[in-house]
């Protein structure tokens, strides 16, 4: 048997091969799958186009700046001078605040829904948070516009300032718009993300293991710390890395609280700054051709980069958790 | 998981002391016990808090949001035009009329690319081609949105020197595309298999069985997943800001700016006067009720297709 295998020539194997792929005798099926294959290369080309329209459009301040758009303080109209070191501080400060307060959070809140929930109040508040998943940033940013940062400004950042003040995070003068304002409203836009996807990856956790631990007599918690999470790590840190590709590219609610302003970069939760997709929503309106125009859409691909270099290693690790979930499965009797 | 803890000191009363410590659930110490059992009511504990706070703070917002907008809906929120600086009255009809249109041109767009592109991965999709083409649909779904904002300017308004309803239509398409793709996938592969090979049986070409037994078959699910997707582009306000850009009048004109919902409760969020804020607020009542109503609308339609 494998004797012959060998014996086929490579030629043949493909004309097999081939003769698999064409399994199709009837004309009218060849031309549907072609029309399939047609609309799927409109959608490669699309995102292909996008990639070639940002790189195209942002050769120019590619080639006049270099590696220094990175670095360069100024987002300068008038001197023609291009950086978004600020938007790119802004982005990274406000993500990480995010995350910091929506992991454990989601985690903890994921972890209650999976195994200590009333079954009752389980869909309920499962519903409910991927209703709140779906809410649209324009309403966080209301929210946070309207409410968040007059509370900051008259009560939160002073009381902050008054019994945390000795810390670098808090000094500077209350504005109420500002990095911490923008944190907040990131944290509540990616917590719903966290959970379901957490949910969801513990959720798949096989129950053989699970129960093999109650046998042993362990808690509820040495359950979770020894079968769940160890099998679910994998597909969280894909669901964090997710909320995280969210957070950095969040444009509307970030836009309405952050302030807008290319300051130094500080540790002072209290600036007003800029993020990369903020530094987009707010300029374009003046944009003129030539540099400026160049400058804006270079600070869409950068963000078009990090988003998607986050997006792949998500998807690659909630994948390989799939693929493992899917051996164990077939493994059970 | 609502099994009694059995006490693991009967079970570990037999095995050596040496094992014992090897083994972390078979403590012979009570007061081992006894801290496993204090961590794990600490763990409990956090949990149901941290649920509790996330939940709260994201039921906070939307009651806050959904009280202070009903106030100051009527039904001339729906049909009239904004009145000019923050006078009493008005509406944000153009704003209504403006997502419906822009919805339909990227339905347009994003539905038969979508579609066709799930009828592909369901059907044929073997290989690292289709595989490579299902990765790369998740990761444009990650895309932020003012990406293809930005695209659409590019391509369609700065060459027709002016903001369009086209445009934004052709940015919530792209938007779509990974939304439906997704879900017309998923749906048409949980039609069963011996529905397709009863057609085949019967002499039906793979394409007449594709078209007229299985899409039938999936049309629920493929119809939650445009509903899904509509809902989620009828919030989506970074993209239309440099496309379709906003207007306070009528207009039917795709060619010409166009109002949207989300664009109007952004702008009138910002304003200076009192009357366009609760505007903003009445505006933000209406987008949650709809995606509510969408999101709700999707549950029952997914439940009925699983009883299928």
């Amino acid at each position: 048997m494998s004797q012959e295998r060998v014996s086929l020539s490579k030629a043949r194997q493909q004309w097999l091969g081939w003769q698999r792929i064409l399994r199709i005798q009837r004309p009218g099926d060849l031309f549907f799958r072609g029309i399939t294959l047609l609309f799927v290369l409109i959608v490669l080309g699309l995102v292909a186009g996008t990639a070639w329209i940002l790189i195209s459009n942002s050769l120019p301040t590619i080639r006049r700046f270099g590696f220094s758009f990175l670095t360069n303080k100024a987002f300068d109209p008038v001197h023609d001078v291009y950086g978004v070191l600020p938007a790119i501080f802004g982005t990274l400060m406000t993500s990480a605040f995010a995350l910091i307060f929506a992991v454990p959070l989601g985690l903890g809140a994921a972890i209650f829904l999976v195994d200590f929930c009333p079954r009752p109040l389980r869909f309920v508040l499962a519903f409910l948070i991927d209703l709140l998943a779906a809410i649209p940033s324009v309403i966080y940013g209301l929210w946070g516009f309207l409410v968040l940062a007059p509370w900051l400004h008259n009560a939160g950042e002073p009381w902050l300032q008054q019994h945390l003040g000795f810390l670098p995070l808090f000094a500077g003068q209350p504005e109420g718009v500002g990095y911490l304002g923008a944190g907040i409203v990131l944290t509540m836009m990616i917590l719903p993300l966290i959970i379901s996807v957490s949910r969801e990856v513990m959720l798949v956790t096989p129950i053989a293991q699970r129960e093999a631990l109650l046998a042993l007599g362990a808690t509820r918690w040495e359950v979770i710390r020894h079968a769940v999470l160890p099998f679910a790590r994998v597909g969280i840190l894909g669901g964090v890395i997710l909320a995280l590709g969210r957070a950095l590219g969040e444009t509307m609610a970030v836009t309405m609280i952050i302030g807008n302003q290319a300051n130094e970069p500080s540790l002072s939760l209290f600036t007003p700054g800029y993020t990369l997709a903020s530094v987009i929503a707010n300029q374009f309106g003046e944009a003129t051709p030539g540099l400026f125009l160049s400058a804006i859409i270079e600070a869409g691909l950068i963000l078009f980069i990090i988003t998607l270099i986050t997006n792949i290693l998500a998807r690659w690790l909630i994948a390989s958790l799939q693929r493992q979930a899917q051996g164990s499965r077939g493994g059970r009797p | 998981m609502s099994v009694p803890m059995p006490t693991s000191s009967s079970s570990s009363s037999t095995l050596q002391s040496g094992e014992s410590r090897l083994h972390p659930f078979l403590a012979t110490r009570s007061s081992l016990n006894l801290r496993r059992r204090l961590v794990n009511a600490l763990v409990v504990l956090f949990t149901t808090l941290a649920a509790l706070f996330a939940a709260g703070l994201l039921i906070y917002l939307l009651c806050y949001v959904l009280s202070q907008g009903l106030r100051y809906i009527n039904l001339d929120f729906f049909t009239q035009l904004p009145t000019p600086n923050g006078e009493p009255g008005g509406g944000m009809g153009e704003a209504f009329q403006g997502s419906l249109i822009l919805i339909a041109l990227a339905s347009l767009m994003g539905v038969p690319l979508g579609l066709f592109t799930g009828i592909y991965l369901a059907e044929f999709g073997r290989g690292p081609f289709a595989q490579g083409v299902r990765f790369l649909v998740d990761v444009l779904n990650g895309i932020p949105t003012i990406i293809f904002g930005l695209l659409a300017w590019v391509l369609i308004v700065i060459p027709m020197q002016s903001f369009s309803g086209l445009a934004g239509g052709f940015a919530l398409g792209m938007i779509m595309i990974p939304i439906v793709t997704r879900t017309s996938e998923d749906v048409l592969r949980l039609v069963p298999r011996e529905l397709r090979e009863a057609s085949l049986a019967l002499g039906a070409t793979e394409a007449r069985t594709i078209l007229q037994i299985v899409l039938p078959a999936a049309r629920n699910g493929i119809i939650t997943g445009v509903v899904l997707a509509m809902a989620r582009v009828a919030g989506e306000t970074a993209p239309l800001l440099m496309t379709a850009f906003g207007t306070t009048f009528w207009n039917t004109d795709v060619t010409q700016p166009m109002d949207a919902l989300p664009l109007r409760i952004f702008q009138f969020t910002l304003s200076p006067y009192q009357q366009q804020v609760n505007q903003a607020y009445a505006g933000a009542f209406v987008l949650i009720v709809l995606i509510l109503l969408a999101s709700l609308a999707v549950r029952l339609a997914a439940g009925g297709f699983k009883q299928r």
